[in-house]
């Protein structure tokens, strides 16, 4: 007997059929018609056509308990749609802050805090740093006590560009990043100061 | 069982000696003799198969990166994706529609929604209690959770009142989202 291959929606990571009961079925719906049309057809477009009422008729559960049913479910999708609203305005509207901390001598480290709003795996993306840079990379908790990345080496600008590329594609290319340059700049006042008394 | 459950919760993850594999293998198919003939698919012998040793004595196992069935006792439990390939192995209970939104969200299936019309027991004998069952639902191919019978089906049709099926897994909860990496 051959083993049956399930499609799972990619939405909401449910078969197809129980999408309906996820409160993102419009989602579902569009990824479901360009994934696999000959389910879509069968999941909904035939309901479509007969309309409730055909649908009320066959349901064994009573036509008043499917409309309480049906109820819900619409109640269900209008939380779950104003709860993602939420959620994209929380992520849009926080930011990203990679800050530069001076050590020893000419020697730096880079912080990224603010990553975990947007569903970032942060010790994946350390470990990913730790390689991409040949450098030391950790994750650890700030002031705070809010997870950060601390980067050893002077690297910010690949870290930002690093960023924004992984938060283009999950397409919240508007998110503000944030730099903050900490670094010493004893240097340049020492020098410039008796230049201008002179 | 599966409420609650990250990635926090694993204790240990290890390689499975080939010996136990034969083993597990040779358990599952004394407790679902259907499976004797897909079991080499479902599980290559060439396969990945490691052990995950988790919080409350749960202990998963993987195959390829991906949780075939887990183990709180003695029982070997598969899980849903497991289940969905090869379906006809298990003992199988329905629900009807009205109970397919509470089952997605972890409650114990009630005795009225298994004998109300579009739910369905299997015939007399029936299955005794305790035993493992697959739940699926009216009008629906694919099982959507997976049980223990808090009493026969028997009992089920005729006392019908309280719980009816204790829920162990189901679609949506933290193990059916729980990926290993």
């Amino acid at each position: 007997m051959p083993l049956k291959h399930v499609v799972y929606c990619e939405v909401c990571s449910y078969p197809p059929e129980y999408c309906e009961f996820t409160g993102k079925v419009k989602r579902c719906k569009v990824w479901l018609r360009d994934a696999d049309r000959q389910l879509y057809a069968k999941l909904y477009d035939e309901a479509d056509l007969e309309g409730a009422t055909a649908k009320l008729a066959e349901s064994s559960i009573g036509g008043e308990r499917e409309e309480k049913l049906e109820k819900d479910l619409l109640k269900l999708q209008a939380k779950q749609e104003s709860k993602e609203q939420r959620e994209l305005a929380k992520k849009l509207s926080s930011k990203v802050v990679i800050k530069r901390e001076a050590r020893t001598k000419r020697k730096c480290m880079i912080a990224i805090s603010g990553l975990e709003v947007f569903e970032i795996d942060m010790k994946k993306l350390a470990k990913t740093f730790a390689s991409k840079f040949a450098t030391g990379c950790s994750v650890s908790k700030n002031a705070e006590k809010k997870d950060e990345i601390i980067v050893q080496g002077d690297v910010m600008d690949e870290v930002e560009a690093y960023i924004h590329a992984l938060l283009e594609e999950k397409g919240l290319k508007e998110v503000k990043v944030e730099k903050i340059d900490n670094q010493k700049k004893k240097k340049k006042p020492t020098t410039t100061t008796p230049g201008a008394q002179n | 069982m599966f409420k609650k459950f990250s990635r926090e919760d694993v204790h240990s993850r290890s390689n499975v000696k080939s010996s136990v594999q034969r083993t597990l293998k040779s358990k599952l198919i004394a407790q679902y003799p259907q499976l004797e003939e897909v079991i080499d698919e479902l599980v290559p012998k060439k396969s990945h198969f490691e052990l995950i040793k988790c919080e409350d004595k749960i202990q998963l196992y993987t195959v390829d990166r991906e949780v075939c069935f887990f183990q709180n006792f003695d029982e070997l439990i598969p899980t849903l994706k497991f289940v969905h390939k090869f379906p006809q192995a298990f003992p199988t209970v329905q629900v009807d529609r009205g109970a397919i939104k509470f089952v997605l969200s972890g409650a114990n299936i009630m005795c009225p929604g298994l004998t109300s019309p579009g739910a369905n027991l299997p015939d007399a004998p029936g299955l005794p209690e305790g035993s493992l069952v697959i739940v699926n639902a009216e009008n629906k191919e694919n099982a959507l959770a997976v049980g223990r019978l808090l009493m026969s089906t028997e009992d089920i049709k005729s006392i019908n009142k309280g719980h009816g099926v204790e829920l162990l897994h189901y679609l949506g909860d933290c193990l059916w989202n729980f990926s290993i990496e």
